[in-house]
C-alpha cells in the first residue's frame, strides 16, 4: 500500500483539482478579497493610516474566509452528502483525507494573502513587507486556528440548509469587531476586549506587523500570538472531539 | 464449511441504542442474530424497514460497534476497522454522495489510489456498464448511473468481499436487470456478496441463501427454494370447476390430488380449465413471516 505521504500528496492534488473544475466558486472566491480591497481602497484613498489598517485586515478576512468559512462548509456538505462515510469505507487513512481537505483550505488561504500583498503593494503603495517572518508565522498560526474552529463549528450544523445562516452569524460579528474595516483603536472598551479574545483581532494585529512599516518584529506581537495559539487548541479539542462521519439521522 | 473460514460469522449479535431524549428507553435494533456466509456465496439479509438489516451490515462494515456477540468478516474483527480489512471490501452504501464535478474515469483512478491491487479502471467501467459514461461528470449522470458508479467505486479495489445494500432501489425494471447480470457475475468472479434488499424478488433472483429478518431477529434462513417449500408450506392447485368457478385446493401431495382430479374430468368427459400448480413463493413466505397478525 502507498504511504500516507504518497496518499496525502494525491488526495490533495484530486481536492485541488475539483477546486478549479468549479470555475464559478472558485473565482468568486479570489474575487471577493479583491472587490473588498477595491471597495476600502476607494473609500479611505490617500488615507495611509486608514490603508495601513485595511490591508492587513482583509488579509485576516481572508484567512477566516477561505479556512473557517469554508471547512464549515464543506464538511457540512461532504457529511450530508455521504461522502465522508464513503470515504470512511475505503482503505484511505481518515486522517489523511482531512489533512488533504485542510491543506486544500490552506492553499487558497495563502494564495488570498497573496494577492492582497500584491494588490497592497500595486494600489496601495504599501511595499513588500516589512517582517515576513512575522507574517508567515501567523498566517501559520492563524490558518491552523481557523480551520479547526471551522471544522469543529461543522459539529454543531445540523444541516447544508441551515449552513449559511450559522456560519455568517459567526463570521459577519467576528469581522465587524476585529476591525477589518477599521482600527481597533476606535472601539468602545468592552467591544475591544471582546475582540481581543477571539482569534480574528490577534491575527490582524501580527499581519499588521508583518505587512505594515513600523508595527514591530514578531516579538512584539507575542500575546497575539498566545491568543491564536489558544484558540487552536480549543479548537483541535472541539473538532476531534465532536467529529462525524455521518449526518445525524431524522 | 470444514476446512474452509467462512467469509462473515456472526454469532448472538446485539446492538441497542441508548434512550435518546424524548424518546423514551433504550432501543433493542438487533437481539441476538446468527448466520454466516460462506466464501463465494451470495447472501441476501430480507426485511422490512426497520427491521435491524442496515443496523447488522453497518456492524459488519466498522461503521458501528455491536452492544454484544461475535462477528468476524474475512477473520477480522470489524469494529477494529484493520485497513488490511477495508482494503478486502468493497461497500455500496444505500445513499452516498461523491465529487459531483469528477468524472466517472477520475473518481475510479482516484479511488484506486487507495487500495494495494487495484483492479484496471477501463475493466471495471466495462462491468459496472458505464463504458459510454466513462468521461461524464458525476453530476451528469441519471440516478442509475449513479448506482453503477457506486457499485463500480465498491469494485475498483478488487474486493473478496462486497456489502450492497438495497442496489437496485429507484430503478426501472431494465435497469434492475442490468444490475442483477453485473451482480451475478460478481459471482463468477468468486466474490461473495452480502446483498441487503427489500425486494423479494431480487433475493429470490440472485441469493443462493437468504435471512428474513423483523425486530432485530432472523426469522427464518436457508436457500429461496427451501424457504419456499418449507416452512409448513404446500401446493397450490387451482382450476375452474364444472359450473366455472375457480377452485384452489392446498395440499402436500400433488401428484394424488392431480390425479385424482384428472381421472374424475376424464370420467365425467369435461376439460379441466384454468389449471394450475404453484408453489408458494418467496414473498408468500415472507408475508406471512413479517405481517403483525
Amino acid at each position: 500500500m502507498r504511504s500516507a505521504g504518497a496518499l496525502l500528496w494525491r488526495e490533495y492534488r484530486f481536492e485541488r483539482r475539483m477546486f478549479w473544475r468549479n470555475r464559478s466558486a472558485a473565482f468568486f472566491n479570489f474575487l471577493l478579497p479583491l472587490i473588498f480591497l477595491a471597495l476600502f481602497g476607494a473609500i479611505v484613498a490617500g488615507h495611509r493610516n486608514e490603508l495601513d489598517v485595511i490591508v492587513p485586515g482583509i488579509a485576516g478576512m481572508s484567512v477566516m474566509s477561505t479556512t473557517f468559512t469554508a471547512l464549515a462548509y464543506n464538511l457540512t456538505f461532504l457529511r450530508e452528502q455521504g461522502v465522508l462515510k464513503r470515504i470512511r469505507g475505503t482503505p484511505l487513512p481518515s486522517g489523511v483525507y482531512l489533512c488533504g481537505l485542510a491543506l486544500n483550505a490552506v492553499t487558497n488561504a495563502a494564495i488570498q494573502i497573496g494577492i492582497v500583498v500584491v494588490a497592497g503593494r500595486v494600489f496601495f503603495g504599501l511595499g513588500w513587507p516589512p517582517q515576513p517572518l512575522t507574517l508567515i508565522v501567523f498566517a501559520v498560526v492563524g490558518v491552523a486556528a481557523f480551520a479547526l474552529l471551522g471544522a469543529a463549528l461543522s459539529h454543531a450544523i445540523p444541516s447544508f440548509e441551515s449552513a449559511p445562516a450559522i456560519v455568517n452569524s459567526v463570521f459577519v460579528p467576528v469581522i465587524l469587531v476585529s476591525g477589518v474595516f477599521f482600527d481597533v483603536k476606535h472601539v468602545p472598551g468592552f467591544l475591544r476586549d471582546i475582540a481581543q479574545a477571539l482569534p480574528l483581532e490577534p491575527l490582524i494585529n501580527g499581519l499588521t506587523g508583518g505587512l505594515v512599516q513600523g508595527h514591530g518584529a514578531l516579538g512584539s506581537h507575542l500575546t497575539a500570538l498566545a491568543v491564536i495559539g489558544l484558540w487552536a487548541v480549543v479548537g483541535v479539542v472541539l473538532a476531534v472531539r465532536g467529529f462525524s462521519w455521518e449526518a445525524r439521522r431524522g | 464449511m470444514p476446512g474452509v473460514e467462512a467469509a462473515i460469522e456472526v454469532r448472538d449479535l446485539r446492538k441497542s441504542y441508548p434512550a435518546s431524549r424524548g424518546a423514551g428507553g433504550a432501543i433493542d435494533a438487533v437481539r441476538g442474530i446468527d448466520f454466516s456466509v460462506a466464501r463465494g456465496e451470495i447472501f441476501g439479509l430480507l426485511g422490512p424497514n426497520g427491521a435491524g438489516k442496515t443496523t447488522t451490515v453497518e456492524i459488519l462494515e466498522g461503521y458501528r460497534q455491536r452492544t454484544a456477540g461475535a462477528v468476524s468478516v474475512l477473520g477480522f474483527d470489524p469494529s477494529e476497522r484493520p485497513r488490511e480489512l477495508r482494503a478486502r471490501v468493497g461497500i455500496v452504501l444505500q445513499s452516498s454522495g461523491i465529487y459531483a464535478h469528477a468524472t466517472v474515469a477520475e473518481l475510479l483512478a482516484h479511488f484506486a489510489d487507495f487500495y494495494p491491487r487495484p483492479r484496471k479502471i477501463d475493466q471495471v467501467i466495462e462491468l459496472a456498464g458505464l463504458a459510454e459514461k466513462r468521461d461524464q461528470q458525476a453530476r451528469h449522470l441519471s440516478g442509475g448511473q449513479r448506482r453503477r458508479l457506486d457499485l463500480a467505486l465498491a469494485l475498483i479495489g478488487d474486493p473478496e468481499l462486497i456489502f450492497l445494500d438495497e442496489p437496485t432501489t429507484g430503478f426501472d425494471p431494465a435497469a434492475r436487470r442490468g444490475a442483477w447480470q453485473t451482480i451475478r457475475s460478481l459471482r463468477e468472479l468468486g466474490k461473495t456478496v452480502l446483498l441487503t434488499t427489500h425486494y423479494l424478488d431480487e433475493a429470490q433472483e440472485l441469493a443462493d441463501r437468504v435471512a428474513i429478518i423483523k425486530g432485530g431477529r432472523i426469522l427464518a434462513e436457508g436457500s429461496p427454494a427451501e424457504l419456499g417449500v418449507g416452512a409448513g408450506s404446500r401446493y397450490r392447485v387451482a382450476y375452474a370447476n364444472g359450473n366455472g368457478e375457480l377452485t384452489i385446493v392446498e395440499t402436500d401431495d400433488p401428484t394424488r390430488l392431480l390425479n385424482e382430479l384428472t381421472s374424475a374430468a376424464l370420467a365425467r368427459g369435461e376439460q379441466l380449465n384454468a389449471l394450475s400448480v404453484t408453489r408458494p413463493s418467496l414473498e408468500d413466505v415472507y408475508l406471512e413471516l413479517t405481517s403483525d397478525a
